[in-house]
């Protein structure tokens, strides 16, 4: 039932810099965008803090572009505006396929990627995708900014190294070859949050990467070593159902979650060959 | 037919545009949350947070200030829900049954401080029954018998038995409930979303232990119902008028969508058993079903729901020794209660899932079992209920067979990951047995400076009601459709028409307005409305509901014409099973309906594309997850129901057999759809060689039957 | 309080509101424009649908000082009074509503829809509500709506009066074979 949402505090940055001097001043700020996700937990009560700060008004956080040969996506970008990029569709196709999964239109303009990724839920559906694709989440302070990869960025569930004076302000993508293949099973055909969703690159060096199977988004490196070490697809899938430890919860169990994962383990390999 | 008394019908049997479609598009309709009224306060209701025990100790442990406070000691009258038993209270006094029990009310000009104000409750906690076959409390237990169960048995060749279980469902009317209470002139008037004013309204009178006239309710513009606004609304409407009296303020009280999924009704869960005798040939001997219904923790509606239940427990099928046992059972979850259906979808789950299994055990046809075995005019139901010219189950199973390509697609299918099945079922239109008798509904026809004005306490919930008795009362009138115009229930204003339930409104109370515009056309001796008004000013016409003669029923046997007429239709489904993720995807149904008289064909269509949905739902995503007698996932993001792309394209063929008793032929059309989605889409993943005997066949229950399934000599064919 | 001015339904409107305020609640009862309903709090069912700049949103999880500066259309904006958007037509014509309760909110979305995608397949209609609940309909008629919406939008009339709807009694197809 409905949380208390009163006496919530709304600060108003114009630019990036305010945004993170207000941050540095007050690290009880949480930041706000797209609200897709924070509205729901603010209204059900499961969030404490009551002082925010708006961001959805920094265009320079909206920015795709290459740079040095990466592919550098602004945290404030919506999924509509992933769906819509030349450069994603040529560069990282599978984060197309997974912004489209993500909610209906409504949500599409208004969900970010850094929402999702600051989010940190272990459904997150660009979650896997940007670790397939051995992102780096670029996070900033008034006084410095720093690059983690993905794969180092959460350290448990919804917990990660992201300090309360930091903002994530993109994600960079660095140039990979190789087949991509991004597939979610959900609780129905739309509007669904993932049971289990996976990203995959195809490539000598095989990458694979599990969204719904653990406290965080995860890669397989015994199952990815596996692979590129050319060992039979079903040993690999063996090896996938030892990697992840799915559990049972209102959506699906703990079963269901590593059988569905070799099988589309085994699918993403039939479909890439 | 009553439709060969009329010239030149001008409404009925044609596409007329909806009574109520302007303001709904113009976003200008009133929903009870809409409203507003000087000096409102706002209602919220504090629940039990255990299944079972009682309330120690209650503190109010926030700053009072402009609270208003109620619990049952503020109850004038008496502290019971008045519906079928009167053990339900409006607020518990020590006794807790389920969680999400109401126990104390708080009203406050501000939301934000209601929300905010915290109450401590003590229990003195009991060890709460949650699975129904082991709780001790049977609600209601009813047998059905026909013919000798035994000599059925001795007479077939072979005996084949299975359980077949249903689970929960939610409504999801996308307005969740609510209701307004003003109180004024010594009186109460309450607003809200609702399905049946007059069971508000007696609910109330003995809640307040006041006469008639001080109570008025009004059917504010409701979005959706399904059942889901049958009974509860008197709960919520007691809840209301208890804050808005003691305030003396009006109070407003509309649920979230958290409190309305953790709180409200939902659809009974089932366990079915059967236990068949068939001959080699496919002809049923002898019919043994046991039915328990999980009932929650009062027993509201579940007495009706299992007869209804039962009543349909052996399918439209002949057959010579049927024996039914239904028990509803007392568990310590909130209760179940009136949902579209109404027992049926779950008891003809079982038969036609059943009936597959007879005919994969046989290695007959599906088709040609159902064919061999569905009733005829002048067959007898298990009531003993001699079926008329109005029986159309054969005729519906081979429209829908040509209809779907059933065979070509059923050879095209097999091998592959795709599968089709069907599903023949039937529905009782109206009231169980003699309730409509009982019920002795009335309507009244009001002749105005405007036209003529419909006086029904029958709700318009989105099914229609407003366009289609206009339309039945033009064409008897030999008006236009547009002088013929609905009013908002009222009860200070319409009669009694009997709920908005049962698939009534159409056959029963559509009728009666049969019959009134027939007397004010007598009335009106030749004159138009205008004419008469002018001449006369205005008339009031009102008439009683008339049971069909030669219709009997006995409640005490079970015995009898159980309904004065069912209406027919055979579903078919095709599917296709995802390997990777078990996930069943329909493909599309098809769905032929006999339903007597589509006064409305477009409006008919989209009962049952509508029920369909929601019967797909039932069938593959819609799971309620219980912990501790709670529902565990109360939002609409992991109670997931049909999207746009979770609904296949659904095609629909309307049969029209009539019915003597229905106006112009018309059956009952509301319920029927949702009784055969189910177990056709599971028949349908059966064709594939998955023994599913159970809903939701979500993925995880799909890949569980399939691994059931490996090893065993009798799939068929597994490719997954 | 914050001092917001929003641009709704082509009026300016400057109110001081809470910042905890969402745009549904502004909507709804600062400005009493209740053709935007409430029907989850999560951001489901899509009931809440406005139009913010050009596109369209849940306004359940959009806070009012975030449609500060902004042009907000609701389901009232569509038409002026006494006239028609040809969506709305349509959704009446082809009984693309029974309750109602939806109907302002798939509107909405089927506006932002033949807005980016003037003649969309039935495929890409069904893509493009499914953020959008409905549990009366089965979709069937909502989808015929959108499409007839589709072809009427692509010629030349805006808007229709609403009363040249009344009367039009027979020109909508029957599903139905007959007996």
């Amino acid at each position: 039932m409905k949380g208390v949402i009163a006496g919530l505090e709304m600060r108003e940055p114009s630019s990036l810099d305010e945004a993170l001097s207000a941050m540095r001043n007050d690290p009880s700020l949480v930041p706000l965008a797209g609200c897709t996700d924070l509205y729901v937990a603010l209204n059900f009560g499961t969030l404490e803090s009551t002082r925010f700060l708006n961001l959805w008004s920094i265009d320079e956080l909206r920015v795709i572009e290459k740079s040095n040969d990466a592919l550098s996506i602004g945290a404030l970008t919506t999924y509509k505006s992933i769906i819509q990029s030349k450069l994603v569709r040529k560069r990282l196709p599978m984060l197309i396929s997974a912004a489209r999964e993500i909610g209906g239109a409504q949500i599409h303009n208004r969900g970010t990627l850094g929402g999702n990724i600051a989010n940190g839920s272990p459904a997150g559906d660009t979650l896997p995708v940007l670790a397939a694709a051995d992102a780096t989440v670029v996070m900033r302070s008034a006084d410095a900014e720093r690059r983690v990869p993905l794969t180092q960025f959460y350290t448990g569930y919804r917990k990660s190294v992201l300090r309360a004076d930091e903002l994530i302000v993109a994600v960079e993508i660095p140039s990979f070859s190789g087949k991509q293949w991004f597939r979610k099973v959900g609780t129905r055909a739309a509007q669904a949050i993932s049971k289990v969703v996976m990203a995959a690159v195809r490539s000598p060096r095989p990458r694979i990467a599990l969204g719904s199977v653990a406290p965080t988004v995860i890669r397989l490196p015994m199952t990815e070593g596996a692979l590129e070490e050319g060992a039979p697809i079903q040993e690999a899938q063996r090896i996938l159902m030892d990697e992840i430890s799915p559990i049972d919860d209102m959506r699906s169990t703990e079963e269901y979650r590593r059988r569905v994962a070799s099988n589309l383990l085994g699918r993403f390999w039939a479909e890439t060959e | 037919m009553h439709a060969s008394k009329i010239a030149s019908p001008l409404a009925v049997g044609r596409n007329v545009p909806r009574k109520d479609s302007a303001e709904k598009v113009a976003g200008a309709a009133k929903y009870v949350d809409d409203l507003v009224f000087p000096g409102m306060l706002y209602g919220r209701t504090i629940r039990s947070t255990i299944p079972r025990g009682r309330i120690a100790a209650t503190r109010l442990a926030f700053d009072q200030r402009g609270f208003v406070v109620a619990d049952y000691r503020d109850i004038p009258g008496r502290n019971v829900v008045a519906l079928i038993e009167d053990d339900q209270p409006f607020l518990a006094e020590r006794e807790i049954r389920h969680t999400a029990e109401p126990i104390l009310l708080l009203a406050h000009e501000s939301r934000d401080l209601l929300l905010r104000a915290h109450v401590e409750i003590g229990y003195e906690r009991e060890n709460p029954v949650l699975d129904p076959e082991s709780s001790p409390t049977a609600f209601k237990s009813l047998a059905i018998d026909k013919g000798e169960i035994e000599d059925g048995f001795s007479e077939a060749d072979i005996i084949i038995e299975g359980e077949y279980r249903t689970g929960h469902q939610e409504h999801i009317y996308i307005e969740t409930n609510g209701v307004i209470a003003v109180p004024q002139d010594g009186g109460i008037t309450l607003l809200g979303s609702m399905q049946c004013p007059f069971y508000v309204h007696k609910a109330l009178k003995s809640m307040l232990g006041w006469s008639d006239e001080r109570i008025r309710v009004v059917q504010t513009e409701t979005g959706g119902g399904f059942g889901g606004k049958e009974e509860y609304p008197s709960l919520i409407a007691g809840h209301a008028a208890l804050l808005a009296l003691k305030a003396n303020r009006p109070v407003k009280i509309v649920y979230d969508r958290a409190e309305d999924m953790i709180a409200t009704t939902k659809r009974h869960p089932a366990i079915v058993r059967h236990r068949t005798g068939v001959k080699r040939d496919g002809r049923l001997t002898a019919m043994d079903i046991d039915i328990v219904m999980d009932a929650g923790a009062y027993v509201t509606l579940s007495p009706v729901v299992l007869s209804r239940g039962a009543i349909h427990a052996a399918g439209p099928y002949r057959c010579d020794h049927v024996r039914v046992r239904g028990r509803a059972m007392m568990t310590n979850t909130p209760p179940n209660g009136a949902f579209r259906g109404f027992g049926a979808p779950q008891t003809q789950f079982a038969v036609e899932v059943h009936m597959e299994r007879i005919a994969e055990t046989l290695g007959i046809d599906p088709v040609k079992l159902r064919e061999t075995n569905a009733f005829r005019p002048g067959d007898t139901t298990s009531t003993g209920q001699i079926l008329g010219e109005d029986c159309s189950a054969l005729d519906v199973l081979r429209r829908a067979v040509r209809r779907s390509g059933f065979r070509t697609r059923q050879r095209r299918y097999a091998g592959t990951n795709r599968g089709i099945g069907l599903a023949l079922f039937y529905h009782g239109s109206g009231f169980t047995g003699g309730g409509e008798v009982r019920l002795a509904s009335k309507a009244s026809l009001g002749l105005t400076e405007r036209g003529v004005q419909i006086l029904v306490a029958s709700t318009e919930i989105g099914q229609g009601t407003r366009t289609m008795h206009a339309q039945i009362v033009a064409d008897a009138l030999g008006v236009p459709f547009d002088d013929v115009y609905p009013v908002q229930p009222d009860t200070s204003n319409v009669p009694d028409s009997g709920p908005t339930v049962a698939s009534r409104t159409c056959m029963v109370v559509g009728r009666i307005l049969q019959q009134c515009a027939e007397e004010m056309k007598t009335r009106l001796g030749g004159m138009t409305p205008r004419e008469f008004f002018a001449a006369h000013g205005p008339m009031i016409v009102t008439s009683e509901y008339e049971g069909p003669s030669g219709i009997k029923w006995d409640d005490s046997t079970y015995r009898g014409d159980a309904y004065s007429t069912y209406a027919w239709a055979c579903d078919v489904a095709e599917v296709e099973i995802n390997p990777d993720t078990f996930e069943v995807r329909p493909l599309k149904l098809t769905c032929v309906h006999d339903i007597g008289k589509a006064i409305h064909p477009v409006l008919v269509a989209g009962q049952i594309e509508g029920g369909t949905a929601q019967g797909i739902g039932y069938a593959l995503i819609e799971q309620v997850v219980m912990r501790e007698g709670s529902m565990a996932n109360a939002q609409l993001t992991n109670y997931t129901i049909p999207t746009t792309l979770d609904t296949p394209p659904i095609d629909v063929v309307i049969v029209e057999n009539p019915s003597r008793y229905g106006p112009h032929g018309a059956k009952g059309v509301g319920e029927l759809p949702i009784d055969g989605p189910a177990p056709a889409i599971v028949n349908a993943v059966r064709s594939i060689g998955i023994d599913l005997r159970e809903i939701p066949a979500v993925p995880e229950i799909v890949m569980k039957a399939i691994d059931l399934g490996k090893g065993k000599t009798d799939a068929r064919h597994v490719p997954l | 309080m914050t001092s917001i001015s929003v641009t709704v339904n082509g009026a300016t409107r400057k109110h001081d509101v809470e910042p905890r305020m969402l745009l549904v609640h502004y909507l709804r009862e600062v400005l009493g424009l209740t053709g935007t309903h409430v029907g989850c709090d999560t951001s489901q069912c899509g009931a809440c649908c406005v139009c913010v700049d050009g596109l369209v949103v849940k306004s359940c999880t959009v806070l009012a000082v975030q449609a500060n500066g902004s042009k907000v259309t609701t389901i009232e904006g569509m038409s002026a009074p006494g006239l028609l958007h040809p969506l709305q037509e349509a959704f009446w014509e082809e009984h693309g509503l029974q309750c109602g309760f939806c109907t302002p909110g798939m509107i909405m979305a089927a506006d932002d829809l033949l807005r980016r995608n003037p003649t969309p397949t039935e495929e890409e209609i069904r893509a493009g509500l499914d953020g959008n609940l409905c549990r009366c309909t089965g979709y069937h008629n909502i989808v015929k709506a959108v499409q007839r919406a589709a072809g009427r939008m692509g010629q030349t009339r805006d808007t229709f009066t609403i009363d040249a709807m009344a009367g039009k009694t027979d020109e909508f197809p029957t599903p139905a074979a007959k007996h």
